[in-house]
């Protein structure tokens, strides 16, 4: 089991960069941390393992 | 005669700076095209379920400012702009730091740190802040690019309520002074601009007008005729009658 | 004679770093043409709420001549606000005459011929002692600009003398480094006064011929230093009718400005000399001053700077002293005298810098306060710092 932004999931053996284009999101266009620290963009394609926290951000309507 | 915003190098056009918060995506477009804007804010969140990205919304030549709301310290602050920055932005940063959930007033003192955080780490930050000279100045000294005090409590609409003190600001800082937060009306940011701020940033007043469209184009007119007027130096005529006695009278030579 | 070039530091003169004030203010001087405003200009300055540095040329202009009853009154104003009713007085010391500097205006130059002296420790006790009797809280002291005649130290010396005699203590002295201002700070003075004399440096180069005070750029930079050096206030002035007048003050106005900016704790003061009869005065040709056009300066003083002190100097007569404090004025001496020693010898020891024009007494100056509705203030500053 992982947590990705707070909702606990199975997602298997799957790279961050894998599971983001699943989830129909633009890897540009996101921020990613595990377990509290950012994971940079030139290391998406690390696995989720388990028991991982996994946070993904990108922008909303904010002034 | 060009009359350009010049934010750490960087020129634009536009003197309004839009919020995108409080809106429905599919207006953003609209109102950012009859606000003339060129910059516009946005907040960085955890995105659960694909529901259209706002980044889809704006046109490619508005520059992104993303803010750090959310931060209640300057560490969090420096953790979310970096966040911003691997999610595509570039090294501009609104930051925004509040730890009061009820008036959520601006840390002037965890927001000078922050600036310095940032600064050091690549950023060009432009805090929001309560128009405090001694913050403003700390802040200028930490490496920020534009000072943003609020006109009135985030949201409220009420206008320039701390107008003396924005003043002072635009007076002592050597820094652009964008009127940030409380601009409820176009007359009103048309007073901020008239005297001498160099921008204003306005969301919820068009976000919750009755046309979002039409209030975008009154702001962006008011912003223009405020600034237009501080350009020409308003004039006023000095005609106060002289005293009976005069106070030079007693000058010799 | 052999002179040195005016622009080159001496090796033991500190260069600032992070500095270009000095230059700022003579490109800006340079930039200034006070024939270019307009009665339009000056009206829109004496409306202005926060003045700024065009408001503060057009107050200078020639312009603004017609103007200066408006001036006086903006900038009775201004005073009011900011000081309400309290006229500051002070007590000048000169407790040395020798000078190594060879400035063709100044009567205690080298070359001139007048009986030197320097008061030692018990002199300047016995002084000091004479002028705290009549109720004096505040001193300047001052010496003429000799490092070898009056040491860093002996400077010191007579501060740490005058903090047992007085509550507040300047020194108008020759310009330091930024650690002997420290040092002298730390014996009890916490403010300096350096007068640039002109801003524009090639008059500056041909009046001042030798000595330390040749070189501008040190003491255009004495009042930066003495900031970094701890100092709590500094004090300007151009010596007006030495140079264009008008450009000097727009100087003077110009450097306190961009000081107060850089040091905004930094606490700032105007004094306005007008070049008097002195010695060998016609070697050069005075470009004179006259009451309206000191007037004038005083008042755009103190409307571009409302905050800032502004000291009325002895060499004016009584009459423009009385009427100039609570105008714009906010800080007057009192029981002056420019020889050494002349407090408590029958005979000074050494002669005078300048003649004075109002010779009164503290009390007869504190009565002719009291006289125009103000109130006189001996000290309005505590010095907490060692």
């Amino acid at each position: 089991m992982v947590k990705i932004n707070g909702e606990r999931l199975d997602v298997g053996e799957m790279s961050v960069l894998d599971f983001l284009k699943k989830d129909g999101k633009n890897p540009q266009r996101v921020a990613v941390m595990i377990n509290g620290e950012i994971l940079p963009k030139d290391s998406y394609d690390r696995v989720i393992n388990d028991g991982d926290e996994v946070d993904i951000l990108g922008f909303v309507g904010g002034g | 005669m060009e009359d350009k915003l010049v934010i750490a190098g960087r020129e634009f056009d536009s003197r309004f700076i839009l919020g995108s918060g409080k809106f429905n995506p599919e207006l953003i477009k609209a109102a950012i095209e009859h606000a003339g804007a060129q910059i516009i804010t946005l907040a960085l969140r955890r995105v659960n379920s694909f529901n259209g990205n706002i980044l889809d919304f704006i046109p490619e030549n508005v520059t992104l400012l993303p803010n750090t709301s959310g931060a209640r310290n300057a560490e969090e602050a420096l953790k979310i702009a970096r966040l911003a920055r691997e999610a595509g932005c570039g090294e501009l940063i609104k930051i925004e730091v509040i730890h009061d959930s009820k008036y959520l007033l601006p840390d002037n003192y965890e927001t000078a740190k922050a600036c310095e955080l940032l600064a050091k780490d690549g950023f060009v930050p432009l805090p929001y802040m309560y128009p405090d000279l001694y913050a403003a100045r700390d802040m200028a000294n930490a490496g920020a690019a534009a000072i943003m005090p609020l006109a009135a409590p985030i949201g409220s609409n009420q206008g320039l309520a701390t107008k003396q003190f924005i003043r002072i600001l635009i007076e002592e800082i050597d820094l652009p002074i964008i009127v940030d937060a409380g601009i409820g009306r176009p007359s009103q940011a048309c007073e901020a601009m008239e005297m001498g701020a160099a921008a204003v940033m306005a969301n919820t007043a068009i976000a919750t007008a009755g046309n979002i469209v039409e209030m975008a184009k009154a702001f962006k007119h008011a912003i223009i005729a405020g600034r237009t007027s501080y350009l020409a130096g308003a004039g006023r005529v000095l005609d106060k009658a002289s005293a009976s006695s005069p106070l030079t009278g007693f000058l010799n030579e | 004679m052999n002179k040195i070039d005016h622009m080159t530091y001496l090796s033991d003169m500190e260069v600032l770093e992070n500095s270009d004030i000095g230059e700022q203010v003579v490109s800006r001087m340079k930039a200034y043409d006070y024939n270019a405003y307009s009665s339009d200009d000056v009206k829109r300055a004496l409306e202005a709420e926060y003045p700024s540095a065009e408001d503060f040329g057009a107050l200078l202009s020639l312009a603004a001549e017609p103007f200066l009853e408006q001036m006086a009154a903006k900038a009775s104003v201004e005073t009011a606000k900011h000081f309400g009713n309290s006229v500051c007085l002070f007590t000048p010391l000169y407790i040395s005459n020798y000078c190594e500097n060879y400035c063709v205006y100044c009567g205690f130059n080298c070359h001139n011929k007048i009986r030197r002296a320097k008061l030692d420790e018990d002199g300047i006790r016995r002084e000091m002692e004479a002028i705290a009797k009549t109720g004096m809280e505040e001193i300047l002291i001052l010496t003429g600009e000799s490092r070898k005649q009056s040491s860093v130290e002996y400077i010191g010396k007579a501060c740490e003398i005058a903090r047992e005699y007085f509550k507040n203590i300047g020194i108008e002295v020759y310009p330091m480094n930024s650690d002997e201002y420290a040092y002298v700070h730390s014996c009890g003075a916490d403010y300096v006064t350096v007068f640039q004399e002109t801003y524009d440096n090639d008059r500056y180069e041909t009046l001042h011929l030798g000595g330390h005070k040749r070189i501008f750029p040190y003491r255009l930079n004495a009042q930066e230093r003495a900031i970094r050096g701890g100092m709590r206030g500094v004090a300007f002035a151009a010596l007006m009718g030495l140079s264009d007048f008008r450009k000097d003050a727009y100087a003077v106005g110009t450097h306190a400005y961009l000081l107060q900016r850089k040091y905004p704790h930094a606490e700032i003061s105007f004094s306005c000399p007008r070049l008097r009869p002195i010695v060998n005065n016609d070697k050069i040709n005075p470009k004179d001053v006259h009451e309206r056009q000191l007037l004038q300066v005083m008042c755009a003083y103190r409307i571009f700077m409302p905050f800032a002190g502004l000291t009325i100097s002895t060499r004016e007569r009584a009459g423009f002293r009385d009427n100039v404090i609570g105008m714009c004025a906010t800080k007057i001496s009192a029981g002056v005298s420019t020889g050494i020693g002349s407090h408590t010898e029958e005979d000074s020891l050494g002669d005078n810098q300048f003649e004075i024009c109002d010779p009164r007494s503290l009390d007869e100056i504190i009565a002719a306060i009291r006289e125009k509705g103000l109130q006189p203030v001996l000290n309005d500053y505590v010095y907490v710092g060692k």
